[in-house]
């Protein structure tokens, strides 16, 4: 066979398009979701369009729609830049593309229909877990394939941390998903009680260590010095944060699962181990800021680097607020409130999405054979439509979560409740139309983007950049 | 009880937590080193993909003291703590302990406050303004749910204020229902009566409350009525207190009182629970919350709406 000179970008384009597009119809349900809290009769009571349903779509067309697709997109991208080698595995990128999509359609299509596990982030039924799998493996098949076969002696740490999040979640998916069909749609853990919940919790945790934090550290380890064009800031905080991230997190879990039938010894280390995360999650932010030094300059003109640094900023204070949620005596306030819902979108509107579009931002036109998106002008009206969207948000939810945990806690002077439950929901109205002005905004500036994509892209020929060589060795 | 099923699991934990945290403490120190003075920073020397290469700069020592210190944190909370295995903590705190410590200081707190209401009649603790404003705290934390705020109730969740009672309304029978709860079932007769039959008998049912029916059915349904509904709602359709089967000449209907609604009551039947609250609540808290719901109907008082 004749040896392939030029990287498999089709693949990648594939998966940036469809980030854009998933992005937007799971910000698109999410928003659908605030206006329902603000009115709830406003999809007339039919049931494949009530919040129940549409909630963990929204929350799976995120995470593994719209981050997912983002993850394969940057992943396929740096790892055969930074290997110097063709992706590995032939056909079977391309079938990790479709079979990822056909995925997502079925979870588009089941979840509303009320097919679901009733696991958080992990509702879809057992032969939609099957799929996942068979992508799943192969995906790990073209990725470390491709890392096997390198061109070069050293693995560039992006990698370390896209290996690391594709191994995880394949461990994490079987062991959590491990459950008995009872019919073709339905099934049921494989756990009982609170076993169940704390491998639910377990996963819950770590799909959010793993998938939606060190994939995007992987992402972030990539595109931070490409566009910032100075070399990452420590290699020695790399190791030790990465060795140091992928532990700990692993021990977390419990901290969902405070006073609760959980044993008390479990709770206290899954505290104490959220607490210890703090410096490994912050190595990560340190690493990706300080690579700036020395062209801070850059972030007044160009409004990628104002979103990856902007998302660095998010994620260590995303990554500050986590342990402190952990703390037992914070967590009796915060839990059950929209503190979490807050806390949980700093992370992913802040974080994970603004670093995802600030990728993609670097990868679009390259991917086209252009030397820029159509317009830097609208990168920047997105990058501060966004950012104002996010911290309306998350503002919004914090008040909204203590406002609630005060409330529920208060008592009157003879020991009852000073207020309803319902009270609690009737002044938590304001901030949920807050919220919804935020949300709105941050899928208004994903519009943007998808304008921006449409004119950069069209006319445009698709190219696939030839390998490069590597540099002579050292 | 221990939650291990023996003690290898206990001490095993224990273990890897230990050496967990001991370990990354070590594993920072191994990798921590000092800038040398006046040194430059290198590159490591690799480089990937045309320009991106990797600085060596020394972990920040702001960041290593963080690192350490939240491990320290650890160490000490697990030797005061639950944590390591079964050993207690040297503080003994269990989360069951501290919610018995806390209900006991609330008892010992606000107690008293019950206990004296808790001593007088029902009738007259409905005439105490105190007590009616924590009847009505009570109503709305606990009750408000299916009987609504205004205490009028909804379909399926019977009205409090229309002297109506399923169950009968002076204080001790309405205690009674708070306290031990209630189930109300109505067995489904559509398979017994057909389609025809259920129709002859609503328009019967329809006919004791004087409501608009057909008179030819409501007589074919007089004697279906006799036979498979008289033994609950007495021949003249008047219920029976004792067993909660409703009065249906009232004009009270808890499911809906016209021909359909009838009709999907015979069919299907009805299966209505009021939850027992003695448990969760206690007798104290559930005297004053029956007087409050007896006053309802009885001096004229009303839940001010939300």
């Amino acid at each position: 066979m004749q040896e392939q000179t030029t990287y498999n970008y089709k693949v990648v384009r594939q998966f940036a398009i469809m980030t854009l597009v998933w992005g937007i119809v799971g910000m698109a349900v999410g928003v659908v979701l605030a206006a329902q809290l603000l009115w709830p009769d406003l999809t007339y009571g039919i049931p494949w369009l009530s919040y129940g349903r549409l909630r963990p779509l929204h929350t799976n067309a995120v995470i593994f729609a719209f981050g997912g697709c983002a993850l394969f997109a940057s992943s396929y991208y740096a790892v055969q830049r930074t290997s110097h080698t063709r992706l590995f595995g032939g056909p079977l990128a391309a079938f990790t593309f479709w079979g990822w999509q056909l995925v997502i359609v079925l979870a588009a299509v089941t979840l509303p229909l009320g097919i679901t596990t009733g696991k958080e982030y992990a509702e879809l039924e057992w032969p939609i877990d099957i799929l996942i799998t068979l992508v799943w493996v192969s995906y790990a098949i073209v990725f470390f394939g491709t890392v096997a076969t390198r061109k070069v002696a050293h693995i560039y740490v992006a990698n370390w941390f896209f290996g690391g999040f594709i191994l995880t979640v394949a461990l994490l998916h079987l062991v959590n998903s491990a459950e008995i069909p009872v019919s073709f749609w339905k099934s049921y853990s494989a756990y009982a009680g609170v076993q169940d919940a704390m491998v639910q919790w377990w996963y819950g945790h770590n799909a959010v260590g793993f998938f939606l934090t060190a994939g995007f550290l992987g992402m972030m380890y990539y595109f931070v010095p490409k566009q910032a064009g100075r070399p990452v800031y420590s290699y020695r905080l790399s190791v030790v944060h990465f060795w140091a991230l992928i532990f700990t997190y692993m021990w977390a879990g419990p901290h969902h699962l405070h006073y609760t039938a959980l044993p008390d010894w479990a709770q206290s280390i899954g505290m104490v181990f959220s607490l210890i995360l703090l410096a490994p999650s912050w190595g990560g932010m340190i690493n990706g800021i300080m690579t700036l030094s020395g062209a801070w300059h850059k972030l007044r003109t160009d409004p990628i680097l104002k979103f990856l640094i902007t998302s660095l900023s998010f994620y260590g204070m995303s990554t500050f607020e986590g342990p402190m949620m952990s703390i037992k005596t914070v967590n009796s306030l915060s839990h059950y409130t929209d503190w979490t819902i807050g806390h949980v979108h700093s992370g992913a509107l802040g974080w994970v999405a603004m670093i995802s579009i600030g990728s993609m931002y670097y990868l679009i036109p390259r991917l086209f054979g252009r030397a820029e998106m159509h317009s830097v002008k609208l990168i920047t009206v997105h990058f501060w439509v966004a950012t104002i969207g996010v911290v309306l948000y998350i503002a919004a939810m914090w008040i909204a979560g203590v406002m609630q945990g005060l409330m529920w806690r208060a008592v009157n002077p003879d020991g009852t409740l000073t207020y309803t439950f319902v009270e609690s929901v009737k002044s938590t109205y304001p901030f949920y139309a807050i919220r919804l002005l935020g949300g709105t905004m941050y899928l208004g500036g994903m519009l943007i983007m998808a304008y921006n994509t449409w004119k950069t892209v069209v006319g445009a020929k698709a190219v696939d950049a030839p390998i490069l060589r590597p540099a002579a060795a050292h | 009880m221990s939650d291990f099923t023996s003690d290898f699991w206990s001490v095993f934990v224990a273990l890897v937590t230990v050496v967990s945290i001991v370990g990354c403490a070590v594993f920072l120190k191994a990798l921590s080193v000092k800038r040398v003075p006046g040194s430059t920073v290198e590159t490591m020397g690799h480089v990937w993909d045309g320009d991106l290469e990797e600085f060596n700069n020394p972990l920040p020592k702001w960041w290593m003291w963080l690192f350490y210190i939240t491990l320290v944190f650890g160490a000490v909370y697990l030797v005061l703590y639950p944590g390591l295995g079964s050993f207690k903590g040297v503080y003994n705190w269990s989360s069951q302990g501290q919610y018995g410590a806390e209900e006991q200081k609330a008892q010992a707190r606000f107690g008293p406050i019950f206990e004296k209401f808790h001593q007088m009649d029902l009738e007259k603790v409905a005439a105490e303004p105190e007590a009616r404003e924590m009847g009505q705290r009570l109503y709305l934390n606990y009750c408000a749910q299916c009987h609504a705020s205004d205490a009028r109730g909804s379909k399926g969740f019977p009205n409090l204020t229309d002297k109506d009672w399923l169950y009968g309304g002076d204080p001790a029978a309405i205690k009674t229902s708070i306290l031990e709860g209630r189930g109300g079932l109505m067995p489904a007769l559509g398979a017994a009566l057909g389609d025809e039959g259920t129709k002859d008998v609503t328009h019967h049912v329809l006919s004791l409350s004087g409501l608009t029916h057909d008179g030819i059915r409501a007589s074919r349904g007089k004697e279906t009525f006799a036979q498979n509904c008289a033994a609950c709602h007495g021949p003249e359709g008047k219920g029976n207190v004792a067993m909660g089967a409703p009065n249906l000449t009232d004009g009270v209907w808890l499911y809906g009182g016209g021909e359909s609604a009838i009709i999907e009551t015979i069919t299907k039947g009805r299966n209505g629970r009021m939850p027992a609250h003695k448990e969760f609540l206690g007798d104290a808290k559930v005297h004053i919350l029956a007087a409050y719901i007896w006053g309802l109907s009885n001096t004229g008082e009303k839940v001010a709406a939300e």
